[in-house]
Order: C-alpha cells, then structure tokens, then sequence
C-alpha cells in the first residue's frame, strides 16, 4: 500500500513539475529485504536508505521518475524466492536490488538472472557460489562477498599478534564462508571452530562455557542483527568480557548496538563501510540519515544507498534509456558514482574491489554508542573466488 | 569435572525456562483441550510488557513483578474475546484461529513498540558471577533464573497436588466433561488456567529477556520445543511436562557442549562441527518418537 502510495506521489510530482510523465513510462525497481520477524530492523535500515537515496536523486534516474516495489522476504528463502518470481514477471522490474541473507539470495538467484531482462544488485549478501562458479553478467554486488570481511579481521589479528582464536558462528551459508575467511588470513592456532543451530539458537551459555574452559586470545564471532545481540550480551554476562576480547563480523553495528549499548564498547570488527569515513557523499549521507531518524545507519543501509546509486549511475549514462542490457550492463561495470565507501572498481566477477576498515566501539559526544574507524585492515582486496568465475 | 558441571547447569537453566512455557501449554491442551499456538505470543508479551514497566519503575524487580499479573489480565483477556469460542470447535479451527493470533500479536508489537528489538538490562545486583563452587564462576543471572524457575515448578507442584484448585485441574485433564457435570463451574475454571498459563508464559519470556533481547516473534521458534516437551511429557500432566523439560534442556546442551568432540574422534573436524549442531537438532524430535513408540500417550499422559 505504501510502496504504490510512494509511486503515486513520484508521478504525481513529475506532473506538477511539468514533465511529460504520462509518455514515460518509470524506471521500476524492486527491493527485498526483511521487513517482518526477528531481523525487520536490519530491512528497515536498508529502506530508510533507499528512501534517502531516493531524495538526493529528487526521485529521478537519467531524467526519468522511478518507482520502489518494496518485498517481504520474511527471512525465508523460498519466500524471497517467490517475490522475487512476483518483480521478475508480474512488475517487470528493471532492477531488483537488496537481499541481506546468503540463503535468501541463493534460493532467489537463478530466478532473476537468467530471465535476461532483470539486473540483480546485492546490497549485503555475497555467497562464495556468486562470486565463482555461479557468477553472471545480470548480477552485481555492492557489499561484499562473505570471506572478505573476515579475511580482513584476520589481517589485523596478525599484526596485532593474536595467538589463539575460538570461532563461533551459525550453521548456515554466510556462517561457513565468514569462518573458512578467518581461517584463510589467521595464522594463529584455531582453539575450536564451533556452529550453532540457525536461526533458532539464541542461548550460547554452553558455547560461552567451551570458551572459558578453551582460554583462548580471542573470540571471533558471526552474528548478524539480533543473533548478534544476544551473543554480546551473553558474553558480557559471563564474564568472558573481562578475560578473553572479542573479534568480530556483522555482530555489532548501527542497528544492534541500541540493544547492546556500553556492553559492546571497545570490541572491535572489520568493515567495507564505517560512518566516519572521510569522503564528501559518506558525510552527506550519514548527516542527513541522522537528521532524520536521529541515529546512525549501518553498512546495510549504506550498502543499499550505493546500490540506489549504482543503477542511477547506470541510468544517467544512458539519459534513461535501459532498452538495451548490454549498455546498461557496461554501464554498471564502470562504477562511476560516488560510493559512500569511497571510488571502488568493480573486479570479473561484479564483486567491489574495495578497502576494508577495522572499527572499534566507541561513544561518540553526544554519548550515543557507535563505531569509529580506527586502522585499513587490507586495501583494494579481491576475493578469493573471483579466480574461478569464467567472466573477463 | 567442572566443565561438566557447568554445562549441566546451563542445561538444568534452559529446561526450567522450557518448562516454564510447556507448564501453561500442557494445562490448556490437557484440560480445556485446546490447541493453543499462541502460547509463544503471551511469552513474548510477557518480555514486552515487563519492559514497559521496568521503564516506567526504574526497576527490574518491580517491573517484573508488576508484569505478572498484567500477563495474566491479557491471558483472561484472550480467553474471554477469542479462546472461549474455540472450545467446542475441532482442532483445526483452535489451530487456524490460534495461529491468527500470533500474527495479530506480532503486527500490535510492531505497532506499539516498532520493528526493532528492545532490550532489558540484567538487574544491577545480578550482574555479576557467583561461585558455585571455590574457583567456579557461574553467571548469577542465569542462577537466579534456575531458582525463581525451580521455586515456580515447587509451587506449581504443590497447587496442582494439594489445593482445591489443583483438584479441579487434574480432574479435567482426566474427565472434562465429568467435571462439569458435577457442578464445577467450567468457565470460570477454564478462564484461572489460561490466565496461569500466561502468567508462566510471561514469567519465561520475561526472564530470558535479558539473556536473549525482546523482539517479535520471540516466542514462535521457542513454540514448537515447547510443544516437542509436552508430547514427551504426556498432555497434561505438569510432572510429565517438568521431567521432559530437564531431559531436552540437557540433550540440548549435549550436542552443543560434547557432540562436536565425540564426533571429532571418528570424521573430520570440519565435517564434525558442521555435522553436530544439524545433529543436536534431530535428537530432540527422535527423543520424542522413541517416547511416542514406547508410550503412544507420552511418559505421564493420561491412557485412553
């Protein structure tokens, strides 16, 4: 209802301004995300963003008036399998972006790339399969692919001479390539390597347990939204916070840190994106993100805003014309927009060459908990499947 | 031997919670014959509502104690606008009308308190480890949640075996209609117990509550071990339902805590590691069919 209340009031501004809008027909993109259940936050999040987005653009790609079609995920794959059939074929849609979850994304996947006519932008998800055997020219990413993140967390932890590492994450598609991505980069000595039950394990007291009897150097931890919640609070209820730090991916951030408030101070994690980034767009979007919902928004978010960013880019280049893939394709390949992250390029597989950043925990001065950059952990990294996709 | 120790504890933890939930659930489904999926509701309103009122006593005590009887003022509630037509309707309908109302509670949560969750600090005297033994360090949160869980399960015991009430109950879960047929005014009956499950319902939502956070849909995946510990248990039976709870809570922490290095020792580690949560999660389900064979009616249910 609101999604067609929002394309209604796009056309309805395009006719007041004057344009020919009955003779053009809008650029229509999908978005999937989470926008019920446990995660909702997390979809939130990432609309508040492409909302954003849609402002600073003044709701026009290339001179043409473009639509959102929002859908529910509902945290399930073969749900976020099925909307997205729903964009493809009934909307129409000439981009879908979004998909925060690996499983999600795998299950929706082939439904939309080889239609040929849908280009697929993932704003977080970036399963190792995309990335190599499975990539294709209708699929581009402007997150991450999942080893990434933790490679980089790897890096640090051997510069800072981090000797031991217990690994704990979900038994799911992202949480087996988060930990093979420290395993790539660590050279400590991995303690215990340990999955739990997901989505439905929200109790880690026996893992927190294994810890302590373990006496490892560190922790690291995947635990995306409110998993990561619970795992932070746990840890700091144990007592473990005192003895062992913790190392972490997607666990703490803009959205779960409300929740986890003073408990998560000082940890530290490796991003792409960080708030405090220094660059012109990063500034902008941050301020006006906080001068709307009064807090800070999350690489979700910015991921989302940079894939908005990334089609209108495309969209400008070609005065609005998506007639022709190929065109729009190339255009896409080129990344020439200004990314919140800073200039990326994007390598053979559509995956960001980018900068990952290590973030510590921090309060800022109006004494709201959030995460400050403090190191660039790897720059210009390339994953480690790019190698095996056969695109040039 | 410590380790060991402790990792009992956590399961002794986790079943008390489990059968703080499966308490109310074995009662509505015993008694009043009622297949109640929205018990996981009435758990997460219990969280929501305790955090309400934390907020508003600065206290979590207060809060917590206040939040009791409102749980059980919403559960009376629910009984006399929905459940109460559902009674002499067959299972599927109690089933679709129940799983209405987790939907209906999910979306007035969003509603009232927005998409994201909230969060219930550990009361400031709690936030601490207490050694169980010299040198032992166990969260005192998680102790306390294993007294006030044992405290309730003593007392459930003593309502249901040695009060007029507790008569009445177990009258009902035996001959419903008996019952009302000698005069015991089955709606009021009916309304107290809904209400009391509730109450425990909230009391296990409210106390994880620090533990996990409070969000929506908290208590849907909780639902269906809960439902798992009562088939186990035999329907309407609290003893069933207590001793069935303690059973899952430490098969659960089992294949967390020792199944991935009972595995190791016969396949690889990676495939150990990968393997053992997918198996922990099975054992449960198997738990209850190999109950189920051996006693169709569960380990305390009534035969027909």
């Amino acid at each position: 209802m609101k999604n067609k209340l929002f394309g209604t009031a796009t056309i309805a501004a395009a006719m007041a301004f004057g344009l020919p809008a009955m003779a053009q027909s809008p650029i229509k993109i999908g978005f999937v995300s989470t926008f019920s259940g446990p995660q909702a936050a997390i979809g939130e999040d990432m609309r508040r963003s492409v909302e954003l987005a849609k402002e600073h653009l003044g709701g026009k790609m290339g001179g043409k008036p473009f639509e959102i079609i929002y859908e529910d995920d509902q945290f399930k794959p073969d749900v976020g399998k099925a909307r997205s059939e729903k964009l493809v074929q009934q909307d129409k849609v000439n981009f879908i972006g979004g998909y925060i979850w690996s499983n999600v994304l795998l299950a929706s996947y082939k439904t939309v790339v080889d239609e040929g006519d849908t280009i697929l932008i993932s704003a977080n998800a970036g399963p190792s399969q995309i990335a190599g055997d499975l990539c294709n020219k209708n699929f581009f990413s402007t997150s991450w692919q999942n080893d990434q993140t933790p490679m980089a967390m790897g890096e640090y932890l051997n510069t800072k001479g981090v000797k031991s590492l217990y690994l704990v994450g979900p038994n799911y598609a992202a949480g087996k390539d988060m930990l093979a991505g420290v395993k790539r980069t660590y050279k400590g000595k991995i303690v215990s390597e340990d999955y739990t039950k997901w989505p439905d394990q929200l109790d880690f007291s026996a893992e927190m347990t294994k810890i302590a009897a373990a006496k490892p150097d560190g922790i690291f931890i995947f635990y995306p939204g409110a998993h990561g919640v619970q795992f932070v609070k746990q840890w700091a209820q144990s007592g473990l916070n005192k003895t062992v730090p913790l190392y972490q991916v997607f666990s703490i951030d803009a959205i779960t840190l409300p929740q986890q408030g003073d408990l998560a101070l000082g940890t530290l994690g490796a991003q792409e994106w960080v708030n405090d980034l220094p660059n012109e767009a990063n500034k902008k979007y941050v301020a006006d993100f906080k001068k709307k919902h009064g807090t800070y928004p999350s690489y979700y978010g910015a991921q989302s805003y940079d894939a908005i960013m990334l089609m209108a880019s495309a969209a400008e280049a070609l005065k609005g014309d998506l007639s022709n893939k190929d065109k729009v394709r190339a255009e896409m390949k080129k990344a020439n927009f200004k990314s919140v992250r800073g200039d990326f390029k994007f390598g053979n597989n559509n995956f960001p060459i980018e900068n990952f950043y290590i973030q510590e925990t921090v309060k800022d001065p109006q004494g709201m908990v959030t995460v400050k950059t403090i190191a660039t952990a790897v720059k210009d990294a390339v994953d480690p499947f790019a190698a095996k996709c056969p695109m040039k | 031997m410590e380790y060991l120790l402790l990792q009992v504890l956590n399961g002794v933890q986790l079943g008390l919670l489990m059968f703080l939930l499966a308490a109310g659930l074995t009662l509505t489904l015993g008694i009043m014959d009622l297949v109640n999926l929205a018990h996981g509701s009435l758990y997460m309103m219990g969280a929501y509502i305790a955090w309400t009122l934390i907020g508003v006593t600065d206290s979590f005590v207060l809060g917590a104690l206040l939040a009791l009887p409102a749980t059980f003022l919403l559960g009376v509630v629910v009984e006399a606008v929905v459940i109460r037509k559902l009674y002499a309707r067959d299972h599927l309908t109690q089933v679709l009308a129940t799983f209405g109302l987790i939907l209906f509670f999910n979306e007035l949560v969003r509603a009232l308190w927005g998409p994201a969750g909230k969060s219930i600090a550990v009361p400031g005297f709690l936030n601490r480890t207490i050694e169980i033994l010299p040198g032992v360090p166990y969260p005192a949160y998680r102790f306390a949640i294993i007294l006030v869980g044992a405290l309730v399960a003593i007392l459930l015991a003593w309502l249901v075996a040695r009060t007029r009430l507790g008569m009445l109950i177990r009258a009902g879960a035996s001959n419903r209609r008996m019952i009302g047929a000698l005069g015991v005014n089955i709606e009021l009956l009916f309304s107290l117990v809904f209400g009391l499950g509730a109450v425990f319902a909230g009391l296990a939502g409210l106390m994880s509550a620090p533990i996990a956070s409070v969000r929506i849909g908290m208590g849907d995946d909780i639902l269906i071990l809960a439902l798992v510990i009562i088939v186990i248990g035999g329907i309407g039976s609290i003893k069933g339902a207590f001793i069935a709870a303690m059973v899952v809570g430490q098969i659960d922490i089992v294949g967390r805590a020792f199944l991935p290095d009972i595995l190791k020792t016969f396949m690889s580690s990676s495939a150990a590691s990968s393997a053992a949560p997918a198996i922990s999660q099975v054992m449960v389900y198997v738990l209850m069919a190999v109950v189920l064979v051996w006693r169709p009616t569960g380990l305390f249910g009534q035969r027909t």
